[in-house]
C-alpha cells in the first residue's frame, strides 16, 4: 500500500429519507479542522437515490467536493449496496481519512467497508486530532497522523488510537460531539457523479417492511436524560414543573421512593434500591435528599446534577454538580433557558 | 484436604446467585409483607431444575451432588428465607425419602414429577401434642383390605396446601411390653393432595418466613392405597429421623444464607451511613463486631458444607447434620440481631431487609429439631 | 440447521467498575461474564434450536481462561464449544480478531452465524460485520427479532426511529442486541454436563485461509497511541445559588459544555 497516494479528508454524508442527517454536518465541521491542519480539502460522499439536491447543503456546511453515488438500488439503506458504493469510492479516490457517523447506520456500514478495503477502524470517537505517532517498528514518529480518541468500557477508560500503515484512516464519530460550522449560504462544491454499478447478489437483503416505531410506555431505564424528583418537590402539582423540564430537554421524569409512597407518581418511575437502577447520560436529582436507597439506583449515571435547599443533603456527595437553592424557582427558569437554547 | 470449590460448583453458585438476585430478591419484601407464597418463583425454579438438584437424572433430577443443592438453598436464603425453605422442605423432606426408601414404582410415580418440579412436596411428622417428643404422635394408620385408613392431624407443615405430595408418619401398631408400657411403631406414607378425607386446617400466622405456607393437616378416614406405604412397615420413625438428618443440612444452609445475606447488607450499610462526621464503618466497634460475625459465618459455612459432603459419602451423618444446624442457626440469630443493631433505627424498619432477616432467622433454631434436640443428638453420640 | 455463535468473555461492570488506588482500572478484581449482547445472540440461537432443531456451536477467541464462557454457553444448551487461543493471536484489534474468527469458522458448517452487536469492554460493534465481510456473507446487524422461513431468515433490524423487516438468504451473519431477548439461565445439571464435556481448542495452525500478516498485534492496522483509565469521580463541585438565575446559568453552562444540549 502506497500511503502517499491517499489524500484528503472524506466524510460519509448520511442521509435518511433524502434528508441530510445532522451527523454529516458535524463531521464536515471536524473534517474542516483536520483538513486545515493537513493542508488538504474536504470531500463528502453522498450515497442514495435522487439525492443530488442535497449537495448544496453539504457545500454550505464546508464540503469542498461532493462525490455522489446515486442509484435506485440505494433508495433505502442496505448494508451491501452501500458498502459497495463507499468501498468503490475509497478505491477510486483514495482518501487519507474517512469519517463516518457512529449512528445505527454508520456502525453497520463502517466495519463492513473497513474490512472490504482492508484498513483499520476506530469506533465511536469523541476526539480527533492530527499529530505525530511513532508506529510499532518505526524509529521516528510520523507526522500528520490521525489520532482518534474514544471511550471504552462504558466510559471508564479512554484510549487514543492511530492507524499508521493502512489507508484510509477510518473512524466512526459519536453524534453530538463535534461542532457544525456556521453555514455559508450560496457556497458551492465541486460535484462528481460516480456509479460503480449495482448488481443484486446473495449479499443483498430484501426489505419486506419499514416500521416507524411509536413511543410506548415510559421506560426510565432507557431514558438518556432523567429528571428525577423527591419529597422536596412538595406536591404532585409541582411535578408539572419537572414534566416541563423533561419535555424541553428531551428527557423523562422519574422519582424517589418517598414520592411513590405519597402516591404522587406510579411505582414504575421509582429509582433506587427498591425501584429501578438507571444509568442515563444526565440525571437531575431535584429535591431528593435521603441518600443510600436512592443512590444505589442512579450512581452510575454519567452526569448527576442535584438541586436541593439543604447544603448538607447526602445527594451532594454523589452529584457532579450540586446547586444549593430553591428547586421550585430554578426549574421553571431552567426550562425556559433550555427552550431558548434549543430554539436557536 | 482442599477447601476450594470446584469450577462447576463455582458456576452453579453463580447461577443460584444470579437467580436469587434477579428473580427472588425483588419479591422478598412483598412475600413477607403480604404472606404471599411465591408460586411464580417456584414455577421458575421448576423450569430450571432447582426442585430436583440432587436427584439422579434417570428420575427426572439434575444429577448433582448434595453440596450443589445446599448452595442453592444458601443463595436463595441470602435474599429470601421463605424461598429457601420451600426448596429445602420439598427436596430434603419429600423427594429425598422417596429416593432413599421408595420402590421403583413409587419413584416413577412420585419422585420423577417431584424432581422435575411438576409436583411440590411436604413432610408431616409434628402434631399438636408431639413436637420435640415426636414419639408422642397420635395419628394412626390402619390397614383395611387394600387401603390404609389414616386418622389424626399434623401441624406446622411447611408447603402445606400448596404441596401435592405429603410424606406422613403415622402409628401402625401399639404393643404393650412386659412392664405394661405401650410401645408405638410408626410407618411412613405417601399421601396425595385431594385424597378424600385429607383436608387442611388453619394457616399459621408466623413471625418470620411469612411467605412459606404453614398449615395444619387433617386426616379423617383418609383412605390411601396399600402401595403408598414408604419403606418397611414399622420402620417409619427411623425413616423420619434419617430424613430429618438430611433436612437439617438444608435448614443449616438456610440459616447460613440468612446470616450471609444480613452480613453483606450490613457491610454495605456501614460504609455509607455517617454519624459524628464519619462512616460507622470507621468506628472500631463496628469493625470488631463485623470481624466476629464474618468469622462465625465462615465457620458455619465450613460445618454446613462438611455435612453436605458427609451426606454424599456416608450412610449416617446425624452428628454432622446436627452440628451444622445447631451452629448455623445460632450464628444466623446472632448475626441478624447484631446486623439490626448496626443499622440502628433503620434496622427496625421494614424497608430494610435485615429486619426481616432477623425474624426469619429465629425459626432455624426451632424447626426440624430445635437447637436443644441437636444438642441431644450430638451429646448422645459423644456419651453413648 | 447449524448455527455458530461467537461469544466473548468480558469483565463484569454491573457491580461497579473497580479501581486501583492509583485510579486505574483493576481488571483482576472484576469478575468476568459472557458479553451481554453475545448472550442474547446465544439465546436467539437456542430458541431456534428449540423451535426448529439445530446444532449450536459456540466459538470464542481469548486466553485459555475464556473456556469458562464456553462451559457457561453449554450449560445453557449449546452443543459444542470451540476455544481459539494462541500466543500469536494476542493483542488483536477488531480487524485481526475478525480475521481469526473467520479463519476458525471456515472449518465449520453453518447456516447462520450470530454474534453480539458489541462487547461491553470495547464497545466497537465491528467484529460481527467484519466476519461477514471476510466470509462474503450477507449481514443483518442490530437484530431485535429473528425468524426462519425456508432457506431464509426474516429479521427485524432496529434503527433509531424505525425498524426494517429484512429477508436474507442463509447462510448469513446476524448481530444481536441484548434487547433481543431475555437469555435463559443455565441449569445445575447443564453445568455438570458442561464440565464433563470436551472443549475443542484451536491454535494458529487450525485457522483456515488466513495470512499471518492479518493476525495478532502485528496484524492489527490500528495501534494504541495512549490509553488511560478515567479517574473515578468522587464528590463533584457545589455552588450556592443566591438567586434562581444564578443556578440556571450555572446549569446551562454545564449542559452546553457537556454537549447535553
Amino acid at each position: 500500500m502506497n500511503l502517499q497516494e491517499y489524500k484528503g479528508v472524506f466524510i460519509y454524508a448520511q442521509q435518511v429519507d433524502n434528508k441530510i442527517d445532522s451527523i454529516a454536518l458535524e463531521l464536515l465541521g471536524k473534517a474542516n479542522d483536520l483538513a486545515a491542519d493537513l493542508g488538504t480539502d474536504v470531500t463528502a460522499v453522498l450515497i442514495g437515490s435522487d439525492v443530488k439536491g442535497l449537495v448544496d447543503e453539504l457545500a454550505e456546511y464546508g464540503a469542498d467536493r461532493v462525490i455522489v453515488v446515486d442509484d435506485p438500488a440505494l433508495k433505502e439503506y442496505r448494508t451491501e449496496p452501500y458498502t459497495h458504493a463507499l468501498a468503490s469510492v475509497i478505491n477510486e479516490y483514495k482518501p487519507d481519512i474517512l469519517l463516518v457517523g457512529a449512528t445505527a447506520i454508520g456502525r453497520d456500514l463502517g466495519p463492513r467497508v473497513s474490512a472490504r478495503v482492508a484498513t483499520g477502524l476506530t469506533a465511536d470517537c469523541t476526539v480527533l486530532e492530527i499529530g505525530e505517532f511513532k508506529a510499532r517498528g518505526d524509529a521516528e514518529p510520523r507526522q500528520g497522523q490521525l489520532l482518534m480518541t474514544r471511550p471504552a468500557f462504558g466510559g471508564n477508560t479512554i484510549a487514543t488510537i492511530a492507524c499508521p500503515n493502512h489507508r484510509p484512516q477510518m473512524a466512526t464519530v459519536r453524534p453530538g460531539v463535534m461542532q457544525k460550522k456556521d453555514p455559508v449560504p450560496g457556497s458551492k462544491a465541486e460535484v462528481i457523479e460516480f456509479n460503480p454499478g449495482f448488481e443484486e447478489n446473495d449479499k443483498y437483503v430484501e426489505i419486506l417492511d419499514i416500521v416507524k416505531s411509536v413511543s410506548e410506555t415510559v421506560d426510565i431505564q432507557a431514558a438518556k436524560i432523567l429528571v428525577s424528583g423527591g419529597r422536596g418537590v412538595g406536591s404532585p402539582e409541582n411535578f408539572a414543573l419537572l414534566d416541563d423540564l423533561a419535555e424541553a430537554i428531551g428527557g423523562t421524569v422519574s422519582c424517589s421512593r418517598a414520592v411513590v409512597d405519597n402516591g404522587w407518581k406510579p411505582k414504575d418511575l421509582q429509582v433506587g434500591q427498591t425501584g429501578k437502577t438507571v444509568r442515563p447520560q444526565v440525571y437531575f436529582a431535584i429535591g431528593i435528599s435521603r441518600a443510600i436507597q436512592h443512590v444505589a439506583g442512579m450512581e452510575e449515571s454519567d452526569i448527576i446534577i442535584a438541586i436541593n435547599k439543604d447544603p448538607d443533603a447526602p445527594i451532594f456527595d454523589v452529584a457532579d454538580y450540586g446547586i444549593v437553592g430553591d428547586a421550585l424557582k430554578i426549574v421553571p427558569k431552567l426550562t425556559e433557558a433550555i427552550k431558548a437554547q434549543v430554539g436557536k | 484436604m482442599d477447601f476450594t470449590l470446584s469450577k462447576k460448583h463455582e458456576m452453579a453458585r453463580q447461577l443460584f446467585k444470579d437467580f436469587a438476585e434477579n428473580e427472588v430478591k425483588p419479591l422478598a419484601q412483598e412475600v413477607d409483607e403480604t404472606e404471599h407464597f411465591p408460586e411464580e418463583t417456584v414455577a421458575k425454579m421448576q423450569k430450571l431444575g432447582f426442585m430436583g438438584i440432587p436427584v439422579p437424572k434417570e428420575y427426572g433430577g439434575q444429577g448433582c451432588d448434595p453440596l450443589t443443592y445446599i448452595m442453592c438453598v444458601e443463595e436463595l436464603s441470602k435474599v429470601c428465607g421463605t424461598t429457601g425453605v420451600i426448596v429445602s422442605a420439598h427436596t430434603s423432606l419429600c423427594a429425598d425419602p422417596i429416593m432413599t426408601y421408595g420402590t421403583e414404582e413409587q419413584k416413577q410415580k412420585y419422585l420423577v414429577p417431584l424432581a422435575k418440579g411438576e409436583l411440590l412436596g411436604a413432610f408431616a411428622l409434628t402434631e399438636p401434642g408431639a413436637g420435640t417428643d415426636a414419639q408422642g404422635a397420635q395419628t394412626k394408620a390402619v390397614l383395611d383390605g387394600d387401603e390404609w385408613v389414616l386418622n389424626g392431624s399434623k401441624c406446622f407443615i411447611t408447603n402445606g396446601s400448596y404441596a401435592d405430595i405429603y410424606i406422613v408418619i403415622a402409628i401402625t401398631d401399639v404393643k404393650v411390653d412386659a412392664r405394661g408400657r405401650k410401645k408405638k411403631s410408626f410407618s411412613t406414607f405417601i399421601v396425595e393432595k385431594g385424597t378424600p378425607g385429607f383436608t387442611f386446617g388453619t394457616k399459621e400466622k408466623k413471625m418470620g418466613i411469612r411467605g412459606s405456607a404453614t398449615y395444619e393437616l387433617i386426616f379423617q378416614d383418609c383412605r390411601i392405597p396399600k402401595e403408598n406405604l414408604l419403606g418397611p412397615q414399622g420402620k417409619g420413625f427411623g425413616i423420619a429421623m434419617h430424613t430429618l438428618d438430611g433436612g437439617r443440612i438444608g435448614i443449616a444452609s438456610q440459616a447460613l444464607g440468612i446470616a450471609e445475606g444480613a452480613l453483606d447488607l450490613t457491610i454495605n450499610y456501614v460504609k455509607e451511613r455517617k454519624q459524628f462526621g464519619r462512616t460507622i464503618a470507621q468506628q472500631q466497634n463496628t469493625q470488631f463486631v463485623l470481624a466476629d460475625l464474618a468469622t462465625k459465618v465462615q465457620a458455619a459455612q465450613l460445618l454446613v458444607y462438611k455435612a453436605a459432603m458427609a451426606k454424599a459419602t456416608q450412610k449416617v451423618y446425624s452428628v454432622e447434620a446436627a452440628m451444622a444446624k445447631l451452629f448455623a442457626a445460632e450464628v444466623a440469630m446472632e448475626v441478624t440481631t447484631k446486623c439490626v443493631q448496626l443499622h440502628g433505627g433503620y434496622g427496625y424498619i421494614r424497608e430494610y431487609d435485615v429486619e426481616r432477616m432477623m425474624r426469619d432467622a429465629k425459626i432455624t433454631e426451632i424447626y426440624e429439631g430445635t437447637s436443644e434436640v441437636q444438642r441431644m443428638v450430638i451429646s448422645g453420640s459423644l456419651l453413648k | 440447521m447449524k448455527i455458530v455463535v461467537c461469544i466473548k468473555q468480558v469483565p463484569d461492570t454491573k457491580g461497579g467498575v473497580k479501581f486501583k488506588p492509583d485510579g486505574t482500572l483493576d481488571r483482576a478484581a472484576m469478575l468476568t461474564i459472557m458479553n451481554p449482547d453475545d448472550k442474547a445472540g446465544l439465546e436467539a440461537a437456542l430458541r431456534l434450536k428449540d423451535q426448529f432443531g439445530a446444532e449450536v456451536t459456540v466459538v470464542t477467541m481469548g486466553l485459555p481462561k475464556a473456556e469458562e464462557v464456553l462451559r457457561e454457553a453449554m450449560a445453557m444448551g449449546a452443543d459444542k464449544g470451540i476455544l481459539v487461543t494462541d500466543r500469536v493471536l494476542g493483542g488483536a484489534d477488531t480487524w485481526a480478531t475478525s480475521t481469526t474468527l473467520a479463519g476458525a469458522i471456515r472449518n465449520l458448517e453453518y447456516d447462520l452465524i450470530i454474534t453480539g452487536r458489541q462487547a461491553i469492554d470495547g464497545d466497537t460493534a465491528q467484529v460481527g460485520p467484519q466476519i461477514a465481510e471476510h466470509l462474503d456473507l450477507p449481514l443483518i446487524s442490530y437484530a431485535q427479532d429473528i425468524k426462519i422461513e425456508g432457506d431464509s431468515v426474516i429479521v427485524q433490524r432496529q434503527y433509531d426511529d424505525r425498524y426494517h423487516v429484512l429477508k436474507a438468504k442463509m447462510p448469513c451473519v446476524i448481530t444481536a442486541l441484548s434487547e433481543l431477548n431475555e437469555p435463559r439461565y443455565m441449569t445445575p445439571g447443564g453445568i455438570f454436563d458442561a464440565y464433563d464435556a470436551e472443549i475443542t481448542t484451536w491454535g494458529r495452525p487450525d485457522l483456515k485461509d488466513v495470512d499471518d500478516s492479518n493476525l495478532g498485534l502485528a496484524g492489527s492496522p490500528t495501534q494504541i497511541a495512549k490509553a488511560s483509565d478515567k479517574v473515578r469521580k468522587g464528590k463533584g463541585v457545589m455552588m450556592t445559588a443566591e438567586t434562581p438565575e444564578e443556578g440556571v446559568d450555572y446549569i446551562m453552562d454545564k449542559l452546553l459544555t457537556k454537549h447535553v444540549i
